[in-house]
């Protein structure tokens, strides 16, 4: 620090000495104005119900009223499960389909590859809207709809961005470790296993991460091919329970609070390999 | 980058020596099998699940089916009756043009300034980088109440404040001459972390040698930014300008949550107007059409948006 002091001024006016105060300045300031809304949201679902809508509003709830948590969770449980279980579903078997594909097109020679490949990223284009009737209609046909399989089982199987990004990681393992274990007599899909698999785990984190993220927040799938509410999950049924259970906004912001957590926590925890994935995908390949 | 990963293709023969040889001619047979059980679930997927209903949705397009009736075929009809007769059209592409413009401009401008900032080398950055991005996991619906009570008219925060300073704030969502705003300040505010990490990231890899080139030649801080900095991000930048149309073209989220696409139409967008149509009055033949439309206009954008490439990217090889 003492040397920048030093040698800032010998080519530039004094005044540029506080960039770091101006630089810490501007951050916190797009900080608060980031936190604002979430920060609002945690205030407001710890507030007794008249102080929520007082004017003027109050940031510091006068009592932490932490049985709203409660209250608002007793009727989200449900719908937190279901959503958990299509996560688990989601990211379980997207990494098995993602994975196995991603070392085919990495590391195996066959034919058509290169056209299957274009094929697998050309898919990336195509709105989602362009063949949902179709495939609504498939999934009726099939018996699908009103059930959960709509929201996983096609999307382990399309998983565009997971095969590609996992075909990147495979690339990078040196071709020496599977050497050595197809001589000790490895099969194709034991080196896969147990050999190449474990050496692609930051790969795995990301498309993972992503893919958790991806389920919970979904919010068409479930709009358009469930219709019990008991199968809901639990973004949907925050909207369906809007002004039915949650008549008080202290409450909905409660229940709000509740379903962002899960995907911010992850995002929290897993940050590292979430910046890597989103990296990633900005990679031209 | 592309060209440098591409010819490890072919694996092992280039740097394989004698033993790669025997195995040359056993290989390929074998792999075959082996290479599509390891890709076939997947591309099976695709084909099922994604391509064939492509396909399907064209030939439904060209009829009246409501997925209950026997469907008649109409030719081009559903395609005349969108851009002749249907009066939501229209307001509802002008709508999802401004968001989008609006959008995509935004986002990556304030994304690279963001990212600017976040590539200082401030203690405690790691938590501002956290704090940028974390909007863009916060799920729609329960950000999307939020936001609808700050900006409720009488006891929403932003009027409540407005009102402190003696001022009377607007109606927000339920005026036509706000809504849509409103709903593009949530969107940025959502949208801003993904361009900030891809940029961030290419701030990073920035050689820093170039930077110290145009220092000792005596080039400005804002100069050296204008002038080497945002060059060097011009693939970051294209690939965004790319993806964030491509995303924001497509919002749906957002608008069914806070305004249904209300008040009267005002921010009502193309997506949101296939669903209502589809699902809220099962014209699945003439929703088919609406997706086409949209395929179309994101496809030819995207060409144009390729085409232009090579004015503005440079590649520093």
């Amino acid at each position: 620090m003492t040397t920048e002091a030093l040698r800032i001024p010998v080519n530039k006016p004094p005044r540029h000495l506080p960039r770091r105060v101006v630089v810490l300045f501007v951050l916190i300031f797009f900080a608060v104005v980031f936190a604002m809304p979430m920060l609002w949201m945690v205030s407001a679902s710890l507030k007794p119900e008249n102080e929520v809508l007082q004017s003027p509003p109050t940031f510091i709830p006068s009592t932490f009223q932490w049985g709203n948590y409660s209250q608002a969770g007793d009727g989200l449980l449900p719908f937190f499960l279901n959503s958990c279980k299509l996560a688990a579903l989601n990211v379980g078997f997207l990494l098995l389909f993602a994975s196995l594909a991603g070392y085919g097109f990495a590391r195996l020679n066959f034919a058509f590859k290169n056209l299957a490949f274009a094929l697998l990223l050309s898919t990336a284009m195509i709105p989602s809207m362009v063949y949902l009737v179709p495939q609504y209609m498939l999934f009726r046909e099939m018996g699908w709809i009103d059930t959960h399989y709509p929201l996983w089982i096609p999307n382990v199987l399309t998983p565009v961005f997971g095969t590609f990004l996992l075909r990147q990681a495979f690339r990078g393992v040196p071709m020496e470790l599977e050497e050595a274990a197809k001589l000790d007599g490895a099969s194709t899909f034991g080196t896969f296993w147990r050999i190449m698999l474990p050496q692609v785990k930051p790969a795995l984190a990301a498309v993972g991460a992503l893919t958790f993220m991806g389920s919970w927040n979904d919010l068409f799938g479930p709009l358009i091919f469930l219709n019990s509410t008991r199968l809901q999950t639990m973004p949907i049924a925050l909207a369906l329970f809007k002004g039915e259970y949650f008549t008080q906004t202290n409450l909905m912001m409660a229940a709000a609070t509740l379903t962002i957590l899960p995907p911010l926590l992850l995002f929290l925890l897993a940050q590292k390999y979430f910046v890597q994935g989103i990296t990633m995908s900005g990679l031209k390949g | 980058m592309a060209n440098a990963v591409l010819p490890t293709l072919t694996p092992p023969d280039v740097d394989g020596g004698p033993p790669a040889r025997k195995r040359v001619k056993a290989k390929p047979k074998r792999q075959n099998l082996a290479g599509w059980l390891f890709v076939g679930p997947v591309i099976f997927g695709v084909l099922f699940f994604q391509l064939a209903p492509v396909a399907a949705s064209l030939v439904v397009s060209l009829t009246n089916w409501t997925g209950l009736n026997s469907p008649k075929f109409l030719g081009l009809g559903n395609y005349r009756e969108l851009f002749t007769v249907d009066d939501t059209f229209y307001p509802s592409l002008r709508n999802t043009v401004i968001f989008t413009l609006v959008v995509v401009i935004l986002t990556i401008g304030i994304g690279l300034g963001l990212a600017v900032l976040c590539n200082q080398k401030v203690k405690g950055i790691g938590i501002f980088r956290t704090l940028y991005y974390s909007p863009a996991v916060t799920n729609v619906v329960a950000i999307g109440f939020v936001w609808f009570w700050l900006y409720n008219p009488d006891n929403g925060l932003f009027n409540s404040t407005l009102k402190t300073i003696g001022i009377d704030g607007p109606a927000w969502l339920s005026d036509t001459k706000t809504a849509l705003i409103a709903v593009i300040i949530v969107a940025i505010w959502q949208g801003v972390g993904y361009p900030m990490v891809i940029l961030l990231a290419g701030l990073q890899s920035i050689d820093s040698s170039l930077i110290e080139a145009a220092t000792v030649d005596g080039a400005s801080a804002w100069r050296r930014f204008w002038a080497v900095v945002v060059p060097l991000l011009t693939p970051s930048l294209f690939f965004l300008t790319i993806t964030q149309f491509i995303t924001s073209f497509q919002v749906f989220g957002i608008i069914y949550v806070m305004t249904s696409g209300g008040p009267n139409n005002a921010t009502s967008v193309f997506i949101f107007h296939i669903y209502e149509t589809a699902f809220g009055h099962g014209r699945l033949g003439y929703a088919s059409a609406m997706g086409w439309v949209l395929f179309v206009i994101v496809g030819v954008v995207t060409a144009i948006q390729w085409k232009m490439e090579k004015r503005w990217v440079h590649y520093d090889n």
